[in-house]
């Protein structure tokens, strides 16, 4: 894709993003939830796509991110014990200073604190290779979650509620929004910039051939952490801002859901293209989209639905959106087709092929 | 955590508490021992890791539970979960298993944890959230003042997944296709060229293991329970024990089966159940760290 068409998608995108919950304003959360998701997809990519470390445990700094942050914004005024006990009987009011210094204050805790947690467990997870990396990070996320839920000192099971939005919910809802809108948005950019560096080719070189990538003189431990740091920074602010948009979270099906985003980030990214800065993006839009059209019509049946639509995308379509339109109109992203000689060199001069059965 | 340091001096002045703990723990650790044997196998022969594993066995222990309350006894149950489990397997073999052989690990790893979650909730809706027992009225017998009791239940379990376990053993090593299938565990490409259909041996394979998770499931009922979201906890516990053990390794996976076992009762007992799940996520945690450790010290002596 030439960067003229590049720089127009990216304008659109930034239209769609401003207009949509002034277009759809009975629809801000929910399209507060598609920019989410687009996060979700594109920090997963860093490294099961670009990296080809394929975690299953990345919901681990969105959770710990949004624990982090409830815990700092109720700390820096109360005890975080006596919060979490007495919040189910009295309503604790904070004054509108101490509700923004806090949420300041705790949206860079998430951030800093998730990137810290990302190195110390990095430590442990990336001698791990292929299915035993997932296996260690899906573990991860379980514990995390088994563990804050029988942690009474931040509410265990039963969660906490977080300070309430001193505002109108006409307010709340924007306000959130564009917290959550601008931080994908800088992630896009981000991402944008970072693949074209030596660090992304650093990754890409590491997904290709990891030892050979050693051999060569790359630092690969310290690339694979700083990829995962990054990772989990915008995860970890991402978390923050959806605990404070639900107002309760809790550490099941909120802070660390293991079968629902967590898999949705892996499906979402396999769905749009695994390796491309738009994949992420369209395969998260799709998803999303039909997911909120149809889930209603599958009730009680939704995850039945959900673990065939994993099978269905993983066994038949793994290619991804992207993968297939650029096959289809490789000249419209700027490729030279040959005719008829080695149709395969044209995709490989764009994009580096997947790895394959990679251990 | 005094409730911790107190369970730990109970063990302490009461030995003998050890002992019954020990036992139960022996006794839980063979159907342990069984369905990893399983996931082993698949495993090695396949380099297919199903996450599904505990799944199944929890369709198997479904299975034998509403059999048992129709009024058939729950050993009657062991054959039949298998027989279906059997079915099962062939099914998702055909469709879905069969797809992802050739592909990357973590293919085979999400389409697995895909069939987990269709599985888990099926049996959700089919048969509701509640935990399920199939009771067979059996004597238990106590010992050392009623300190240690062993029920014929978890006796009966033991003494049929070793049956079980054997049986599966002697089917590898001395039949036709066990022979075929270890073969293909060897090299495939080798077993192609000397005119095994390796394609009949995955697809053997991942039946016998199914049937096996069946027939573990079964005497989970018996002994335990069964819930349609533990299926994941086993998922791990197995996960657990063959990466300690090695997936080659039939000796050190029938120990490592045991040794979760007894594990488990002693966490329980010290730390208290609701730990449990946490527990055995920590323990394979640690495994993995262990692993990397040993292989870290491998590397350097190639440096």
């Amino acid at each position: 894709m030439n960067s003229s068409s590049l720089q127009s998608l990216i304008f659109w995108l930034l239209l769609a993003g401003v207009t949509a919950p002034l277009l759809f304003a009975d629809y801000t959360n929910e399209i507060a939830v598609l920019w989410l998701m687009i996060l979700f997809a594109s920090t997963w990519d860093i490294l099961g796509g670009q990296m080809g470390y394929n975690s299953l445990g990345n919901i681990f700094f969105f959770g710990a991110g949004m624990y982090l942050s409830a815990v700092v914004q109720i700390g820096l005024f109360y005890d975080v014990a006596m919060y979490t006990s007495a919040a189910r009987t009295t309503h604790i009011v904070f004054s509108n200073a101490q509700y923004f210094t806090g949420l300041g204050l705790g949206l860079l805790a998430a951030g800093v604190g998730s990137g810290l947690l990302a190195v110390v467990i990095g430590w442990i997870v990336f001698g791990l290779r292929g299915p035993y990396f997932a296996i260690g990070t899906l573990g991860v996320a379980v514990a995390a979650a088994e563990l804050v839920a029988s942690w009474v000192w931040v509410g265990a099971a039963s969660g906490i509620s977080l300070p309430v939005f001193p505002g109108q919910p006409e307010t709340q809802r924007p306000f959130f929004y564009f917290l959550m809108f601008a931080l994908s948005f800088v992630l896009l950019l981000f991402l944008r910039w970072l693949y074209g560096t030596n660090f992304g080719l650093a990754l890409n070189a590491i997904r290709d051939d990891e030892e050979k990538a050693e051999a060569m003189g790359l630092h690969t431990r310290r690339y694979k952490r700083t990829a995962w740091v990054i990772s989990a920074f915008f995860l970890g602010i991402a978390g923050s801002i959806f605990g404070n948009m639900t107002g309760f979270i809790e550490p099941r099906d909120i802070a660390f859901p293991t079968t629902t985003f967590n898999i949705f980030m892996v499906l979402m990214v396999l769905l749009g293209g695994k390796g491309t800065l738009w994949g992420p993006v369209v395969g998260a839009t799709v998803f999303h989209v039909i997911k909120e059209v149809t889930w209603t019509y599958f009730l009680g049946w939704q995850y039945v639905t959900l673990g065939l639509l994993i099978v269905i995308i993983v066994v038949y379509f793994q290619q991804g959106i992207v993968d297939w339109i650029i096959e289809r109109f490789p000249e419209r992203f700027g490729m030279a087709v040959a005719p008829n000689d080695e149709p395969e060199r044209s995709r490989d001069v764009g994009l580096a092929a997947h790895p394959k059965a990679a251990e | 955590m005094d409730q911790i340091i107190g369970n730990i001096s109970i063990l302490e002045r009461a030995p003998i508490f050890n002992l019954g703990l020990l036992i139960d723990g022996l006794l839980i650790g063979s159907i342990f021992a069984l369905a990893a044997y399983g996931l082993a196998l698949v495993w090695g022969v396949m380099n297919v890791k199903n996450l599904a594993q505990g799944d199944f066995i929890m369709t198997g222990g479904y299975i034998t539970w509403s059999l048992s309350t129709l009024g058939i006894h729950p050993l009657l149950g062991v054959p039949a979960a298998a027989v279906v489990l059997w079915a099962i397997g062939w099914v998702l073999y055909r469709t879905v298993v069969s797809k992802v052989i050739a592909r990357d690990l973590f293919t085979s790893l999400l389409a697995t944890f895909g069939i987990a979650i269709v599985i888990q909730q099926s049996l959700n809706l089919a048969f509701g959230p509640d935990t399920q027992s199939a009771t067979t009225d059996l004597p238990s017998w106590d010992f050392a003042g009623g300190l240690i009791t062993v029920t014929a239940t978890r006796l009966l379990g033991f003494v049929m997944a070793a049956l079980l376990a054997i049986a599966v053993i002697l089917f590898m090593k001395n039949s036709r296709m066990g022979q075929a299938i270890r073969v293909t565990a060897q090299d495939a490409r080798a077993a192609r060229v000397l005119g095994i259909n390796t394609e009949k041996v995955y697809c053997f394979t991942f039946c016998l293991n199914a049937a096996i998770c069946g027939a573990a499931g079964a005497l989970v009922a018996m002994v335990w329970n069964v819930q349609p979201f533990m299926g994941t906890t086993y998922s791990i516990r197995l996960f657990v024990v063959v990466t300690a053990a090695g997936i080659g390794n039939l000796p050190g996976v029938i120990a490592a089966g045991f040794g979760m076992g007894v594990f488990e009762q002693f966490g329980g007992f010290v730390l208290g159940v609701q730990y449990q799940q946490a527990l055995i996520v920590l323990l394979l945690l640690m495994v993995l760290a262990v692993r990397q450790l040993q292989q870290m010290r491998a590397r350097q002596a190639v440096q």
